[in-house]
């Protein structure tokens, strides 16, 4: 349905993304994993035919997004990450705004948004501009779906969201999806990679790994360990002195380590009671996305700023 | 009045018009703790934030930040605060040792302790070899981290951080709560809000706004334990869920 082709682009001279290549399928619900600034927009805004690239093709359905932009534009719906709608018109004359430009109506498509807009049907003559984040965000998306587009681009629409608001954004995306949308979507929250079929896992401008979340997680390849203890701070620079041949971090209430070699839990249990962390506990444990995301920035890092 | 704490606030209440945005939250926060400040969209910590910092004046209730009146000393407090937020307050258009200065003087630190703190701060960053490059052309994760250092360079009581590790790499975002770790055992207070919430397992103590009210206010550990839930992640979701309010 997608597909990258070696895309590169820079910024006066700041590379901001590098020889990149996917391929997104029908009906996949596509995350594109990672912080600010690792290039996810960039990506987004190519396909959406409003950047050029400087070296390399995009294409959707088969056609090239630069010679048909116009074919790409009818039918690939685009949430950029900065609400974009008019402020100064209300809830249902932005949407009608949008059907229009499209050369539709709201009822032609009304089955796509319904459970979406419903929400907003009470603030209907509200200024789109007076809305409450929630709010905008659901009437963006309501915009980005009026001409039924076949792919749906969501830039970072969870960013700065609380947990509640973006599980059931989340929701709604599942939804779309079993109405046969094809979704790419954006994130910088590590645990929202395990919602989508296939994630691609990016930093700095280079794709990490692609894969399913699960396929991420089984390529880790190395042992992960997790230590429980009240005393995190104090655990941490304990594990910092005792070998420098691991990766320790803080993860919530637990410290995970991972190390190419195999640990003897006993006696490292052993250490750090003799260091003072009396109430330690290790167990081997299953890696998130977001330890995979680390062991990959890790050993991908050559030059952290040019 | 205790001497060990660094806010105490009695009932603080912010009204607009007839929409209680704040109402009558009542917790103390100790010296050097870490509290992470949790909330959905709306409940109103922004608006609580403002009034702590003696930036929005309160319809009723009483504060005390850093021992001062939040009503008749607010310029004593913003003196002995700091503050930042994942909206980046630096000059992109001025070198990293250009910020130092300004917010050192804007804070009335001597010319000669700007010198020596701005360059240990430099130091403790790493970041001698672009201390005359322009803020702006940093990676977000480092103009965070610096964002930080600055706000606490004139070693307020308190320092307060909005959201700082938005969008922030995982392994920055860790770099980024050693140094609060760093800041808190030196005596500052850390007062934090995120949406990331296993941060919210590495503060000392967290509160749960809803609404306006504050639900609840415990360690991490005794809420997850209080809740039945593993992590604060479930505890929050439980809690904010029951929301009436929809929004920002």
């Amino acid at each position: 349905m997608v597909r990258f082709e070696h895309i590169s682009k820079s910024y006066e001279g700041n590379p901001a993304v590098n020889d990149i290549n996917f391929r997104v399928e029908k009906g996949e619900l596509f995350g594109l994993i990672g912080p600010d600034g690792a290039g996810k927009s960039t990506l987004f805004r190519i396909l959406t035919t409003v950047l050029l690239p400087d070296v390399g093709h995009a294409y959707f359905k088969d056609r090239d997004v630069v010679d048909d932009y116009r074919y790409v534009r009818r039918n690939v719906g685009y949430m950029p990450g900065k609400f974009s709608l008019y402020q100064d018109l209300s809830v249902k004359e932005n949407l009608k705004f949008f059907a229009t430009i499209f050369n539709t109506t709201i009822a032609e498509n009304y089955d796509l948004i319904k459970d979406i807009y419903e929400q907003l049907e009470p603030f209907e003559s509200r200024r789109a501009g007076a809305l409450s984040g929630g709010m905008k965000q659901k009437l963006a998306l309501s915009c980005a779906l009026i001409h039924k587009p076949e792919v749906l681009v969501l830039d970072e629409p969870t960013f700065g969201v609380d947990a509640v608001s973006r599980r059931e954004f989340w929701d709604m995306l599942k939804s779309l999806k079993a109405k046969g949308v094809t979704i790419l979507v954006s994130t910088p929250y590590m645990d929202e990679a395990a919602l989508c079929d296939r994630v691609a896992l990016i930093q700095d401008g280079n794709i990490l790994k692609i894969n399913t979340p699960d396929g991420i997680i089984d390529q880790f390849g190395k042992q992960l360990y997790k230590v429980v203890t009240q005393h995190i701070y104090q655990a941490l620079q304990a594990l910092e002195k005792i070998s420098d041949e691991w990766h320790a971090y803080s993860f919530g209430q637990e410290i995970h380590i991972y190390s190419s070699k195999s640990l003897n839990i006993a006696d490292l249990k052993g250490q750090l009671v003799s260091m003072g962390i009396d109430d330690v506990q290790i167990e081997i444990g299953k890696p998130l996305i977001e330890d995979c995301f680390m062991d990959l920035m890790v050993s991908e890092k050559t030059e952290d700023y040019v | 009045m205790s001497d060990n704490l660094a806010i105490i606030a009695t009932d603080l209440t912010k009204k607009f018009g007839d929409f209680v945005a704040v109402d009558a939250i009542t917790f103390e926060v100790k010296k050097g703790e870490i509290f992470g400040f949790l909330g959905a969209n709306g409940a109103g910590k922004t608006t609580a934030i403002k009034m702590l910092c003696g930036l929005s004046r309160p319809t009723s209730g009483q504060a005390i930040i850093s021992g001062f009146d939040i009503y008749s000393q607010s310029e004593l407090i913003k003196k002995n605060i700091g503050y930042m937020s994942q909206h980046f307050s630096l000059y992109q258009d001025m070198t990293i040792r250009e910020n130092i200065r300004f917010y050192g003087g804007i804070y009335g630190l001597k010319s000669k302790d700007i010198k020596t703190r701005g360059s240990k701060l430099i130091q403790e960053l790493e970041l001698e070899d672009y201390a005359d490059r322009f803020v702006g052309e940093l990676p977000l994760g480092w103009k965070q981290k610096l964002a930080f250092s600055i706000a606490i360079i004139h070693n307020p009581g308190i320092v307060f951080l909005d959201e700082p590790t938005s969008g922030v790499d995982p392994i920055t975002r860790r770099q980024f709560w050693n140094m609060i770790y760093k800041a808190a055992a030196r005596g500052i207070t850390v007062f934090v809000t995120t949406h990331y919430l296993e941060e919210a397992e590495y503060c000392n103590r967290v509160s749960i706004m809803v609404d306006g009210e504050m639900r609840d206010f415990d360690t991490p550990r005794e809420l997850m334990k209080k809740y039945n839930k593993p992590t604060m992640n479930d505890v929050f979701l439980h809690m904010a869920v029951r929301s009436k309010r929809k929004g920002d």
